[in-house]
This record gives C-alpha cells, structure tokens and sequence, in this order.
C-alpha cells in the first residue's frame, strides 16, 4: 500500500524538492557556522522566518503582504521558464524577456504618461517580441535557445539602460534612478488592494496566482497544450501527427516571454521599487525564476509554493545579524538549491530503486512462506 | 594626448582580450570534451575570489615574481576545485548542464560576497568594533607587480617632449603562451583529439577505448583553470578596487559569445577576443576621441554590440556549425 503511495509521480517530486530545500538550508547552516557559530541559528531562523521576525502582529502581515509583492514577478519568470520548458525548451532569456518587460512598462508610463493597462500591454508586447526573437532563430534556423537567450539577455539590459536613461524619465541624474510612479505618473500605478495597510499590494497577486491557474488548464485540458508537450516530447513525432511544430516553438516562448514582461509590469507598476539605468548586470529574476520552477516540479501550482518559498528566504536574508553576516546569504542557499535541484532525476531514480528493492523483497518472502505453507 | 589615449586604448583592448581569451579557450576545452560549460561567470569570480585573497595575505615584502605566481597559481586552484562541481553533476550524476550553469553563476556571486563580506567584517570589528559591510578585497600587495610599464617619447606640436605610458601586463604574455599551448594540445596531441573525440561522438570514442568520462572530467576541469585565470585577470585590471556582489559583470557570458564567433576554434577565439575587447574597450574610453564624441552614442551601445554581433553570426552560421555534436548530452554507456 505505501509502496503505492511512494510511486505517486507528485509524491515523489515533492520528496525531492524538500529533500533540496532541506539540503540547501543545511549547508546554509554549515557556512553560517564557519562563519560565526555563535549566531547561525538565530541567522538561518530569520532566513527561514523573514517576515515572522518582527514581533508586533501588525508588522509581521505588513510585510507579509511586502514578500507577497515580491513574489509577483517570481511566480511569472517561473512560470515562463516552466510554459516553454513544457515544449523542451529552455528559456534562459526569461531575464531579458523581463528586462524588456520593465523597460516597456516604465517608459510607458513615465515617459508617454500612459494608463496602468497600456503599460500593461506595452510590457507584455515586449517580453512577447524579444523571446520571437529566440523563438524564430530556434525553429527556422536551429540555433540553440540557451545561447540566443544569453545573449539576448545582455542585449536587452544595455538596451533598457539606454531607452530610460533620459532626462524625462530619470530622478537622479548620477545614480540614474527612474522617478517614482507616484509622483510622475501615478496614473500607471496598478489599481491598489492595500492588503494589511500595505500600499504596494496591487490586483497583481491574485491576477498571477490566477494566471498560474490559467497556465495549469492550457496546459493539462486543452488541444493547444496537448499539442505543446507532445512537440516538447518528440518534435519529429509531432510533426509526423501533422502538428506545427515550427509554429508550436515560436507560440511557446512568446507566451512565455509575455509572462515575463507581466512580471516586470506587476512589479515595477506596483511602485514598490524604481529601475536604475546605472545597472550592470542582468536582473536576477529569470535566474530565480529558474530556481522556483524545477524546485516546484515544474507543475504550475507547485511554482507558486516554490516562488514564494525562494522569495522568503531570500528576503529573510537582510534580517539576519549584519554584525555577524551578510545578507547574500540567502542568494547562497537559493543557489545551492538550484544547484541541488540539478539532481532531481538522480533522487527520483533512487526512490524508484529502493521501491523495487523493498517491492521484490516482500515479493520473496511471501514466496518463502507460501513455500513454508506447503 | 592622441597618442597617449590611443596607447590606452590599445592597453585596454589587449587586458580585455587577454581575459575573454583564457575564458573563451576555458569553455572551448569544455565543449569539445562535450559538456556546455555555462558556469564560466561563476568560475570566473571564484576564481577572482581566490587571487584577491592571496594578494591580501601574501606579504608584501616576497619578490614580485613569487606574488604574481603565487596569486595565479592560487586562481587557478579555485577555479578547478569550483568546477568539479559541474563536473559531479553533470558527468557524474547526469544533472542538467544548464541548470548546473545557471546555480554555479549566482552560487560564485553570492559566495564570493559572502565570503569576502565576513572577512572584512571580521577585521573590521577586531580593529575598532565598527560593521563593515564592504565586498571589496583590500591588496596587501600593490597591483602593480602585474604591470611593467614601458614608456614611448612623445613629441607634441609645440617641441615638448612628453612620455606616454603603456602598462604591459604580465596577463597578456601568459594569455599568449596559454593560447599557443591550446592550440597545440586540441590539434598536435593525442589527448587533444580523444578530448574531441568525446565531444563529437562519444560512443564511438568508447568503442575505441577512450574513457569518456575521463575526458570530460579533463575538459571541464582546464576549463575551470582557465576560467579561475581569467578571472584574476579581469579584476587586476579594473580600477582600483573590485566589489565582489557585481561579480565579473557579464564577462563570462561575453566569454561564452566570443567562443560561439571563434566558431569553437583557438585562433578565431583569439581575433574574436581581440574584435570584442576593442569593443568593450570603445564602451569605457569613448569620450577621450573627439570623432566618437561627435558621434554621442552612449557606452551602452558598446558594450550592447558585441552580443548583436554573436546572435547575427548565429544566426547566419548556424546551419554548418562548428559546435561539438554531443555537447550538452549526458554521457550514457549504454546508448552505445
């Protein structure tokens, strides 16, 4: 009977991500300790905790709602690299896709004063463009989408870095930081829930949550998605079947590049932080994104736990002692997740061994006693 | 001054080209033997890492050569250690390599930072009790011992004679011999071509008795040499100081292009290095030549054009690439 249980296909990504996340915060620990044994538990607790540090109950849902916010765009990159990764396609490009997204929105509403739904739409067109891009080369040319969406990356962090920086557009003329929405373009600002007194909280988390949803129909009740995974399966099969592929790769990473430019939207349209053109590296979002995917085996509903855990600790990370630590611990134990989540076959294919083993043991016994009956 | 800001760019574009070159080969190595090494911005900082903290320790009284070896031998050494770890998942355990990539680029940033972070701190509270919460290495030891400087007479219009500098950098020569020794180890020697072998056709190289996963245990271990390498390089160039939470702000990635429009060979790495460095060199220095003054095109477009430049290449060459055949596919004995 158990033996059932654990052969459950969820049952046993679901071991496998704790076992990652339980493995990661170990080694978290173990840094921690070399580091200063005296405080690390108290440092992995607020890690872990985040927004349960605070003591006054007001506080703690305050910045529950804070993390909410945060984990928006999360939820959307993961939920991108998840959509096309469904079709074996692996969209590194979700940062640029992003960035595109963030550089849409922003000079949308600060620079052409547009209304939060067009800036909307303008970031969504973005994100959906620039994966074309990487979507075009893969099926026409065969050009590997790992590469292409690397360099895309790069491409579209200068580009942003170029399109904002301009005199309309920037507060600070040396840190190059955008104008707040509130002041310059209120307008642009997604329409507020103000969950527990917290400004930022916006339609944007249960519009993603939703969008999380949407993604799970798409893909497990309709032809559409039956179509995508089979390409994903065997592209030469599909096409054999008559199936599109060529159209079906392009489609699947400009859904998925339109979900990473809504992530830039619902976060930069929130007003909860500002873009700053003197950026030098590529938003980590689309990394983490990857992170939050195959930590929630790659099942739409599981991204959302995940995206929500990776943000937790990540912003746990500046609570801890900075007498003692830094706060990047927590981008070192949400990369060594993802360097365990490498290992999630090798975990499911242990499981599966110890099942038989333990399967064919019983199965020995039971002839040995049925032998004894006799 | 013309000629003095052409000289620094000239110094500049060779420093850039030195490290794209070490990285580019790094992941070249890799590929051949079959594993995409997208990690290379991670070996790339840990290895820095490494370097940045030799200086520190080093004391500042051993001759000049001992430092410089010392701090590249202890580069290299973290560099390799910190690649074993794509080597374990990948070749061991089959593990995705672009998963593995991806975590050991943001796992070099964030433990850098961590790392130098509580060193600093550490310090700083043993010597007056305040917080320090600085991701820069501060050198014992002057850069300067990577540099030797050679210095041009200068004429101006007006008859004074003044000295235009050059900084040669100790870089540049190992960047030199290192691709010469590339090129003869890929194409001279047995080793070179099995390690091919492994990346083209891995089965065929086994039914030969080429011990695959030895090979790409070689590959992705110089890569990781290579990658620790030219990350120290690429900080001894910078400024002043290098903060370690900017990582090595993309260069491994450029690394990555400048193999793809070296088409995975060590002689095109080289021009593509030297046509990339100049580029990234342009970005930094644009300002001190009046023409591309005139032209005002920030130092984004720039540092953007070598990336445009890779995905066109791709684009054009990609139906008669010359990438490994079985790169990125796990090693499995019984597909055979």
């Amino acid at each position: 009977m158990e033996n059932n249980f654990f052969k459950k296909s969820w049952i046993q990504t679901l071991i496998s991500s704790l076992l990652c996340i339980i493995l990661g915060l170990v080694l978290g620990l173990v840094v921690l300790l070399i580091i200063n044994p005296s405080g690390a538990f108290d440092a992995i607790k607020s890690v872990i905790g985040n927004f349960l540090t605070w003591k006054r109950g007001s506080y703690k849902l305050y910045y529950l709602a804070d993390t909410l916010v945060r984990m928006v765009p999360l939820l959307m990159c993961s939920l991108a690299v998840l959509f096309s990764y469904k079709v074996g396609l692996f969209n590194i490009g979700t940062s640029g896709q992003y960035c595109a997204g963030i550089c849409a929105c922003l000079f949308g509403a600060i620079f052409l004063h547009l209304p939060w739904y067009l800036c909307l739409l303008l970031a969504i067109i973005a994100g959906a463009l620039v994966a074309a891009i990487v979507g075009v080369l893969k099926a026409y040319l065969n050009v590997n989408e790992v590469i292409s969406g690397i360099m895309l990356n790069w491409i579209m962090l200068y580009l942003t870095n170029l399109v904002l920086d301009q005199p309309d557009v920037i507060k600070n003329t040396r840190t190059l930081e955008t104008f707040d929405l509130s002041e310059k373009a209120p307008q642009a600002l997604l329409p507020k829930l103000n969950l527990f007194g917290n400004n930022f909280t916006s339609i944007a988390i249960p519009l993603s949550i939703i969008l999380a949803v949407l993604i799970l129909v798409i893909l497990n009740y309709t032809k559409f998605g039956y179509e995508l995974k089979a390409t994903g399966y065997n592209k030469n099969a599909a096409k054999y079947c008559g199936m599109m592929e060529n159209t079906n790769i392009i489609l699947s990473l400009v859904i998925s590049g339109a979900l990473a430019g809504v992530g830039a939207a619902f976060y930069y349209l929130s007003g909860i932080e500002n873009w700053n053109c003197s950026t030098a590296t590529v938003p980590a979002m689309g990394f983490n994104g990857i992170a939050a995917t195959f930590l929630g085996g790659l099942h739409p509903i599981g991204t959302i736990f995940s995206s929500f855990f990776i943000e937790q600790i990540t912003l746990g990370g500046s609570y801890v002692n900075m007498r003692m630590y830094s706060s990047q611990i927590s981008d070192l134990i949400s990369s060594l997740i993802i360097y365990l989540c490498g290992f999630v076959m090798f975990i499911k294919v242990t499981i599966n061994s110890i099942i038989s083993k333990v399967t064919s043991n019983r199965e020995n016994k039971n002839i040995k006693i049925e032998g004894d009956k006799k | 001054m013309i000629i003095a800001n052409i000289l620094l760019l000239i110094q500049y574009t060779l420093i850039f080209a030195s490290v794209l070159i070490l990285v580019a080969l790094g992941g070249c190595f890799s590929e051949h033997s079959g594993v995409i090494n997208l990690g290379l911005e991670g070996i790339m900082v840990m290895g820095a890492m490494g370097g940045a903290l030799a200086m520190k320790i080093l004391p500042a009284s051993m001759p000049g050569i001992f430092i410089v070896l010392i701090t590249l031998i202890v580069s290299l050494c973290i560099g390799v250690l910190y690649s074993s770890l794509l080597g374990v998942a990948s070749i061991q355990f089959k593990a995705d390599q672009t998963i593995i990539g991806t975590a050991l680029n943001m796992l070099g940033t964030a433990a850098s930072t961590v790392i130098v972070k509580a060193i600093n701190n550490a310090e700083s509270l043993a010597l007056n009790g305040t917080v320090s919460q600085s991701s820069a290495v501060q050198y014992n030891i002057p850069k300067s011992n990577f540099i030797m400087n050679i210095n041009f007479k200068v004429s101006s219009a007006n008859g004074d004679t003044s000295f235009a500098r050059f900084e040669l950098n100790w870089f540049m020569i190992i960047t030199i011999i290192i691709l010469v020794l590339a090129y003869i180890v890929l194409y001279k020697t047995k080793f070179g071509l099995r390690l091919m072998a492994c990346g083209e056709h891995p089965q065929a190289a086994a039914s030969v008795g080429i011990n695959v996963l030895k090979m790409r245990w070689a590959g992705v271990l110089i890569s990781g040499a290579l990658g620790g390498l030219g990350g120290i390089c690429y900080i001894m160039a910078g400024v002043s100081e290098w903060r370690f939470e900017n990582g090595v702000v993309g260069f491994g990635f450029l690394a990555l292009a400048v193999m793809i429009f070296g088409q995975w060979k060590p002689q095109r790495i080289a021009l593509a290095a030297l046509l990339f460095g100049f580029l990234r060199a342009l970005g930094n220095l644009y300002s001190s030549f009046g023409f591309l003054k005139a032209l005002n095109l920030p130092s984004a477009v720039y540092n953007m054009l070598p990336y445009v430049i890779c995905l066109v290449v791709l684009a054009l060459t990609s139906k008669n690439s010359k990438a490994p055949k079985a790169e990125g596919i796990p090693y499995d004995a019984s597909t055979r």
